[in-house]
């Protein structure tokens, strides 16, 4: 048994290869945006328009509703739900589930179909799970073996930005 | 867990506000909300029914400084307190990186306390977590009220300490936080280390910051 979540880490490698699976997704549905969400809730990376609304916040929203369906799944007897496309009148979303550990969100105008929305994520989850496996393989299980940290030997510092 | 950005800069982690119904894990986040510098924070976000009581959850990001380039940026969470919400309050502690625990302090509280308390236990486990692992503080909230219990009541009923098993740990370690306290003690004959504990008044603030930074401290040093 594990005792803690963990850490995984993002670096400028990885975040080259994402972006440019997001930008080939959104050029070949003519999405407006790609985002992408650990399940704990945080923004990992977004590409396409600029966004007009807070980031943070919209990631928070997006893992529990991606949560709070797994669960909806299971009790109607599925062991979960790989997407979700919730539609509006003129901007819709399609959300597809990564490797089990991240979510794609793609927001969409009437510029394109959810068909080919669909379609295309599809290629880019498995690309991405791809991606995600190896990324985290890196993950360090808290008391575990591991390389030094980003704050390695940093405790002084630490303390300092608390006040002590 | 937390999230590392090497292309950005930034660290992420998740904290965790848990308690009782009514115990004033809300309260809190609306007192950092409005006691943070604008730029230093993001959106706050409730899901709460009319009456105002925390439905699914409540979110508050903020960045608390600085450490060897990295932003250091914290999310918040509360969960709802009441005993039915707990489908989604399990879902808040996924990939938990520390924990609050807000106690009701008031003597006609201490089952609700005791209650959430053993189901937050539950629910980390059910996760794999273990609680006595990863960085946790409890909050003793309402500290004003005329009914509130006396700290070493709350202390017997709510941190009575889990056992210390690795000897190098073995040695009395003073709370920092509580002058005459320890962390880890011996007690008739038994290593125990107890959950470091604050003693607050949300709707005032007092105590909020320190509980708070208490524990993002213990989270960063888990990755120093």
């Amino acid at each position: 048994m594990g005792t803690g979540a963990g850490t995984w880490s993002l670096d400028a490698g990885d975040y080259q290869r994402i972006s440019e699976h997001l930008s080939a997704l959104l050029q070949e549905s003519n999405a407006r945006c790609a985002l992408l969400v650990d399940r704990t809730g945080q923004l990992l990376a977004n590409a396409g328009e600029q966004l007009s609304f807070d980031p943070a916040a919209f990631a928070s929203l997006t893992a529990a509703d991606f949560s709070a369906n797994d669960q909806l799944a299971k009790m109607i007897g599925e062991p979960e739900f790989a997407s979700l496309f919730h539609q509006g009148e003129k901007e819709s979303m399609y959300l597809a589930d990564v490797g089990r550990r991240v979510i794609l969100v793609v927001l969409f105008d009437q510029r394109t179909t959810v068909g080919m929305v669909r379609l295309r994520v599809k290629k880019t989850v498995g690309d991405l799970a791809k991606l995600f496996e190896e990324m985290f393989s890196r993950t360090v299980p808290p008391g575990g073996q591991k390389e030094a940290g980003p704050l390695a030997g940093a405790d002084d510092e630490i303390d300092k930005l608390f006040g002590d | 867990m937390s999230m590392i950005n090497y292309a950005s800069r930034e660290i992420n982690c998740k904290l965790v506000y848990y308690g009782p119904g009514l115990g004033g894990k809300t309260t809190n986040l609306e007192h950092v909300y409005n006691k943070v510098a604008p730029d230093t924070r993001g959106k706050m976000v409730s899901l709460a029914t009319e009456t105002e009581r925390t439905l699914f959850f409540d979110f508050l990001p903020v960045d608390l400084g600085t450490i060897r380039g990295f932003k250091t940026r914290f999310h918040l969470y509360t969960v709802p307190g009441q005993v039915y919400y707990n489908a989604s309050r399990k879902l808040i502690l996924k990939g938990v990186d520390g924990v609050v625990f807000v106690a009701d302090s008031q003597i006609e509280r201490m089952e609700a306390n005791i209650e959430s308390m053993q189901n937050l236990y539950d629910n980390m486990s059910e996760y794999g977590y273990d609680l006595t692992k990863i960085p946790f503080i409890i909050q003793y909230n309402k500290r004003d009220l005329p009914n509130a219990a006396p700290i070493k009541d709350l202390q017997a009923q709510l941190n009575p300490g889990w056992p210390v098993e690795n000897p190098a740990r073995q040695k009395p370690t003073p709370d920092p936080w509580n002058q005459g306290d320890f962390l880890i003690q011996q007690v008739d004959g038994t290593w125990i280390e107890r959950a470091p504990y604050f003693e607050s008044v949300a709707l005032t603030g007092d105590g909020v910051f320190d509980a708070l930074k208490a524990v993002a401290k213990l989270v960063l040093k888990t990755l120093s």
